[in-house]
């Protein structure tokens, strides 16, 4: 581990880091040096245009919502553990297995999964995702397929199956009750490659 | 308790009736085994000139002279009874001969499935492929002591053209696509590498005992045969999986797993059959390395040629569906047709059937099912099951039967139980092995007990022992001994580890698969986790499989999506038909139910998880005038009504018609093969459902913040302005 612990050391915080999400050293690097080639201006931090370079992401119908989840409330700039940090959510979940150290609701969890989904829906950070809310999400991936009228009619049935208290909003909990034939851990989770 | 007496009683009825069937002495259609060299279709069988076929009939059967008799035989029979005068009734048993034989076959196999599900204790821990086995047992022995020799046989080219290909056609055709993408990668392993491992082994091990002594000096065997023996023992088979799995009820993940393994490994089979067949022929010592390559080079071609040749004609079956409008009768038709002609094709060139069969139906299902009419679907989904459920049923049967002709086989221990032993162990250890491997770069991993599953589904069926039954006796000596112990694997995983398997997993507690409808949350909360998975994975730079994914989404709603879809279909959002059969789906249950959504009754709509039952509707009907909604709310525009409002109307419509004048009326006669009520009507209801549906729910809201309805009117404008606000 002699080298990739030396260049670890250009990593900022890689050793907190790698405690704190799980990765390896290896895909710390990786995603290092995308980190790094990303920041166009070597500013060492991530702005909203650098996100926008990216080719695919302007296709992707919620494309923008995912950047913004990237940026904490209120700040401009990602630097490099919060780029981390929210990239940690979509490692694999480890079955059965605690890593030495590892934290006890590790961000890849799924319950952790399901909040960073939940609060790409609810914008508005209130804990609830309204029906407005949903109607957004549901016409940014639908878009021109689908009328208003619609639209209108999804939103109604989604938020009819999962609302349990009856105040016309999904919580976090009806959200996360109405997944709970789905396999997150599957659904949620990419694999990063060395 | 009279569930088993009905069950002794019919299975003694199903004896007579089989014994009866066979007509002493003349030639079945399912005959003995046929030479892989020269397999012409030899379905009809020589019309015996016992009962000469005189009259009328002699012109019909003029034409199946074509097939068998010579012109003397005809010509001899016509005068035999040219002299007897008009006969006011004859026997005409060789003009019907065949179609009857094989009708009652049939009606034996489907009477029997009846049977047995009379002991309702009996099929739960039984499988009914044991069942169908056993009885095939009882029936070939039946038949023995009625004609002294064995008349049926599986055989080998009825076996492979028409029974395996409904079985394939119809699990390929409604194979779960994302699934099966999603682990192609361990599916691929388990196919390939999996098979190869198991063929190897057991065929060196087997060779191994012979040396040492443990197989008897009589088995003339060598290394060549022992691994051709190997090869075609080692695949596991899709059909006893299917039969095994579906009684089963385990997750979907392990489920596709272990079919799409039984299903591609089609190739590996294919390949190491031909390739030891034609160096048993010429045996081993002219045996060049050249050759070895062209063993591998014809794996590559065979299983990629076979797959491009399914793909192929799943896009010719997508482009035909696109202009099926004016011949919706006949739609489900092509779809057999391109389906079994990939099976077909694939077969002509010497490419993996199986395969090609598979991709095609994966390939065509999602346009086909674009385009075609509901009434289509309905009827490809339902004759593929039957015919399916049909060939599984024969090929049980003709098993048992099969192994009862003590001339074909001959027994010796020591093969057998080391073939028993060797597949056991090789599967585990392989199972083992690649996933050990397969683990380091799934999402998901396979834990022990998916591969105590898998191991213990590796069943072997009826592909290998057609297969075997397929050899020439004259280059394999050992032939028979093949075959006895085929049958003896055959009847030991299907028979055994079925019935073993349903307590083994209730007692590892192996996820169950959950059998629920999808809901509408679910729908879309998926769909937005594979655009938040790409993006990622657009973010961190990695080129994964989400990545090539939408690549391929992209690929195919700009280019393959217009050339197969129907203009109509094309602009039509996938979650928003979602949406329509989820409530469709409801408003037949509801109904079925024997509710109505004119009355009060209690209403609990089985794709909302968390409802135990809606609130009591005061007359919807009273409401809906109140907001002068002028929507039909007449559900009887839906097809499949079955429900005491029916009846009540059939009476009236009785008493009326009994009493009215009756004009003379003219209408068009719905017994037409040429056309069905069209579109129009289809179209007409979706949008009253689509009202109902809104009304309905606009009902149960009120009903329940009645205080609030105003203020949710309210909002609902405000909404809408939002919304248009927003537009500009």
């Amino acid at each position: 581990m002699g080298s990739s612990s030396s260049s670890l050391n250009n990593v900022p915080d890689g050793q907190q880091l790698m405690q704190e999400t799980g990765f390896s050293a290896a895909h710390l690097l990786r995603l290092y040096e995308r980190f790094k080639f990303l920041d166009k201006d070597n500013r060492g931090h991530l702005r909203s245009e650098d996100f926008e370079a990216v080719p695919e992401l302007s296709e992707n119908p919620i494309g923008d919502r995912i950047v913004g989840a990237f940026f904490l409330p209120g700040q401009e700039t990602v630097d490099f553990s919060s780029f981390v940090r929210v990239l940690a959510h979509f490692r694999p979940t480890e079955k059965n297995r605690t890593r030495a150290g590892a934290q006890p609701d590790p961000a890849n969890s799924r319950n952790r999964k399901l909040k960073f989904a939940f609060r790409l829906y609810d914008q508005d950070r209130d804990g609830k995702i309204s029906r407005i809310e949903l109607l957004q999400v549901l016409r940014e991936m639908l878009g021109m397929q689908v009328t208003e009228e619609q639209l209108q009619s999804i939103a109604d049935r989604a938020i009819q199956e999962a609302d349990l208290d009856k105040d016309d909003a999904i919580s976090f909990d009806e959200f996360r009750k109405s997944l709970e034939k789905v396999n997150i851990d599957h659904k949620m989770s990419i694999r990063f490659l060395e | 308790m009279s569930g088993e007496k009905m069950l002794l009683l019919g299975v003694t009825l199903l004896l007579l009736a089989a014994a009866g069937a066979d007509p002493s002495g003349s030639a079945a259609s399912l005959r003995g085994p046929l030479h892989a060299s020269a397999p012409p279709l030899r379905l009809l069988p020589q019309p015996v000139p016992e009962y000469g076929a005189p009259g009328v009939a002699s012109a019909r059967s003029a034409a199946e002279a074509t097939v068998g008799t010579g012109k003397e035989e005809r010509e001899a029979a016509e005068q035999q009874h040219h002299g007897g005068g008009y006969r006011v009734v004859q026997w005409e048993w060789s003009y019907v001969q065949t179609p009857y034989i094989i009708a009652i076959w049939l009606l034996v196999a489907s009477v029997a499935k009846i049977l047995f599900h009379f002991s309702q204790r009996f099929t739960t821990v039984v499988p009914e492929s044991c069942m169908l086995i056993l009885l095939g047992l009882v029936l070939g022995g039946v038949v023995l002591l009625a004609s002294k020799k064995q008349l049926y046989q599986l055989d080998p080219s009825l076996f492979f053209l028409f029974l395996l290909p409904t079985i394939v056609g119809d699990a390929g055709y409604f194979m779960p696509a994302r699934l099966f993408f999603d682990n192609l990668g361990a599916i691929l392993t388990y196919a390939v590498v999996g098979t190869l491992w198991n063929a190897f082994c057991t065929g060196f091990c087997l060779y191994a005992a012979k040396l040492l002594g443990i197989i008897d000096e009589q088995v003339k065997a060598d290394l060549m045969d022992f691994l051709l023996f190997g090869a075609l023992i080692s695949a596991v088979d899709p059909v006893a999986v299917l039969a095994v799995f579906e009684e089963v009820h385990i997750n979907e993940m392990l489920f596709i797993i272990v079919f799409g393994e039984s299903l591609l490994n089609d190739a590996v089979t294919v390949v190491l059959y031909k390739v030891y067949i034609s160096f048993v022929e010429v045996g081993v010592e002219n045996v060049q390395t050249a050759d070895y390559f062209k063993g591998v080079a014809s794996f590559l071609i065979v299983s990629i040629g076979g797959t491009l040749v399914g793909l192929v004609f799943a896009v010719i079956l997508g482009f035909i569906t696109r202009f099926t409008k004016k011949v919706r009768i006949i739609e489900p038709l092509f779809v057999f047709l391109m389906v079994y002609l990939a099976y077909l094709t694939a077969e002509l060139f010497s490419l993996s059937a199986i395969l090609s069969m598979t991709f095609c139906g994966i390939g065509a299902n999602k346009y086909v099912e674009a385009n075609i009419s509901q009434k289509s679907r309905t009827t490809v989904k339902y004759t593929m099951k039957t015919l399916a459920s049909i060939a599984e049923t024969i090929i049980f049967i003709f098993l048992g039967i099969s192994a009862v002709d003590k001339s074909k086989w001959a027994w010796d221990t020591g093969l057998v139980s080391c073939t028993l032993v060797f597949i056991f162990v090789f599967r585990a250890a392989g199972v083992v092995g690649q996933t050990w491997v397969l683990n380091r770069f799934r999402l998901v991993p396979l834990d022990k007990i998916d591969q105590v599953v898998m191991s213990y589904g590796g069943l072997r069926g009826a592909v290998a022992f057609a297969l075997v039954v397929l050899l020439d006796g004259e280059r394999v000596k050992a032939k028979d001994y093949f075959v006895a112990t085929t049958i003896v694997v055959v009847f030991f995983t299907v028979m055994f580890q079925g019935l073993t398997i349903k307590p083994l997993v209730k007692w590892l507690k192996v996820p169950r698969s959950t059998n629920s409808k999808p809901t509408i949350n679910e729908e879309i909360h998926e769909r937005a986790f594979d655009h938040i998975l790409t993006a990622v994975e657009d973010i961190a730079g990695l080129q994964g499989y989400h990545h090539w994914r939408d690549k391929w989404e992209q690929f195919d709603k700009n280019y393959l999506s217009k050339l197969l879809l129907r203009k109509s279909v094309y602009r039509k959002s996938e979650l928003w038909e979602a949406y329509q059969k989820i409530n469709i789906r409801d408003a037949i249950s509801v109904i079925d139910q024997g509710g109505n959504v004119l009355t009060s009754a209690r209403l609990s709509l089985p794709s909302m998880a968390s409802r135990a039952s809606f609130p009591e509707v005061t007359n919807v009907t009273n409401y809906l005038r109140e907001n002068g909604s002028g929507v039909c709310l007449d559900l009887q525009v839906i097809d499949n009504v079955s429900g005491s409002k029916v009846e009540e109307d059939m009476e009236t419509h009785h008493v009326l018609a009994g009493n009215l004048y009756k004009p003379r009326r003219r209408y068009q006669s719905h017994y037409s093969r040429h056309f069905m009520p069209l579109g129009e009507k289809e179209r007409q209801d979706r949008e009253v459902f689509q009202r109902n549906m809104r009304s309905r729910m606009e009902t149960f809201k009120s009903t329940r913040h009645k205080r609030h309805k105003k203020e949710r009117s309210l909002k609902k404008v405000r909404t809408h302005i939002l919304v248009l606000k927003n537009k500009m």
